[in-house]
């Protein structure tokens, strides 16, 4: 039963923690509780689903199927997450501003907060789907059905809780001082997400490592100790990266944090609302 | 000089993308890793150092396993009576343990040796 526990834990942790971050990254935006739930919900649904097919996937492309699924699941919430991050360095003083003026909720519209519900639901599904696969496997196998149900639910718990834990950390930031926190968080998130999925192109065959291993810091730290799982997961903490999946997190937070920059130098100016129209 | 960083980070990605065809054609060497009542046959599997290597992970079990490497860097799963590939490499000589996550006991490593002349 603990041994599913810990496994079901380390599985649940990652997409605990991102929901957790993209919670707190939405604070003060109305309704962004039904649409992380929703991303949840599909996430949940799409996990069975890969899981239900997950032969036919990993099959597939010669075998291949299931790292260019997950590449495509990483590389596409890299996009969301670098979408909300530039947006919210457009918008954030401003809804902080307002949250502030009105003290409750304001509505920003939908758009930002469905690109947050796909994160959700592809943190979720990635996570989910391994989850069901193993539970599934030892439900059909026949023996130890109770302990692997227990141990489950034991590990769902506490990765759901530890999530909790680090949105309720989140929460006690004073709010002119939290999006740029999240905004971080959801910047190096990005990276690291895209670091997976260079290694998992890499592992596929489809893209070269360039240089295996370009450094080996599992004597430091192995990513799996919970304190090395935590930081791969928040911010794509690898003992032995690839040049490839450096030049990935590199270009990310280069690519992200230069729109972010570039977006924020416009919107900075005082008053952007009330700006004139462009004299040019 | 944002957008310049931007575009050398894209240029480098490009010519990263370029080598791409060249290196996919080149040899690649098969290794079979069989994973039969939750147990790693070879335990110990001795590869060449310094060149890319496929491994094929064939879980004769009826139970999915994930086929995971800290020291490698790799992580797949691999559902019951399927047989996978895991590129990998080109490593260094040394050891690589490896472990099936959803069966943490069931471990093995690869021995990576410099190889004849």
């Amino acid at each position: 039963m603990l041994a599913t526990a810990i496994i079901v834990f380390r599985e649940v942790l990652e997409a605990a923690l991102v929901v957790s971050i993209v919670l707190a990254a939405a604070k003060g935006v109305a309704g962004r509780g039904r649409w992380v739930g929703f991303g949840v919900v599909l996430g949940v649904a799409g996990a069975c689903l890969v899981a239900a097919f997950a032969g036919s996937i990993a099959g597939a492309v010669q075998g291949r199927g299931q790292e260019l699924l997950n590449a495509g699941i990483l590389l596409t919430a890299v996009v969301m997450l670098g979408w909300h991050n530039v947006w919210m360095s457009r918008h954030g003083r401003e809804l902080a501003r307002e949250m502030k003026a009105v003290g409750h909720d304001v509505a920003m519209g939908e758009r930002p907060l469905s690109v947050l519900m796909v994160v959700v639901m592809m943190a979720v599904l990635r996570e989910g789907a391994e989850v069901v696969l193993f539970g599934y496997g030892i439900y059909a196998a026949g023996t130890g059905r109770d302990a692997m149900l227990s141990g489950g639910l034991a590990g769902l718990g506490l990765g759901v809780a530890a999530g909790a834990l680090l949105y309720k950390g989140l929460l006690r930031i004073p709010t002119r001082h939290l999006f740029a926190v999240t905004g971080w968080m959801v910047l190096l998130l990005a990276a690291g997400m895209a670091a997976d999925a260079a290694g998992l192109l890499t592992q596929a065959g489809f893209l070269p490592a360039i240089q295996d291993g370009v450094w080996n810091s599992s004597w430091l730290l192995t990513e799996q100790s919970l304190t090395g799982r935590l930081l791969h997961i928040l911010v794509g903490y690898t003992q032995r990266p690839s040049a490839l999946q450096l030049l990935f997190y590199a270009v990310t937070l280069a690519v992200i944090g230069g729109l972010m920059a570039l977006v924020n130098r416009g919107g900075a100016r005082p008053q952007p609302r009330t700006e004139t129209p462009d004299a040019r | 000089m944002t957008f310049q960083r931007k575009l050398g980070a894209w240029s480098i990605l490009a010519s990263v993308l370029g080598v791409v065809p060249a290196w996919a054609a080149g040899p690649q060497t098969t290794f079979d890793l069989v994973l039969r009542g939750q147990a790693f046959t070879p335990q110990t599997l001795t590869v060449p150092a310094g060149q890319t290597l496929t491994l094929m992970v064939d879980n004769r079990d009826a139970l999915p396993a994930e086929f995971e490497s800290g020291d490698l860097g790799r992580e797949k799963v691999i559902p019951g009576g399927t047989r996978l590939p895991v590129v990998v490499g080109p490593l260094k000589p040394g050891r690589y343990d490896f472990f099936n996550d959803f069966h943490p006991a069931s471990t093995g490593a690869l021995i990576a040796v410099p190889p004849k002349p």
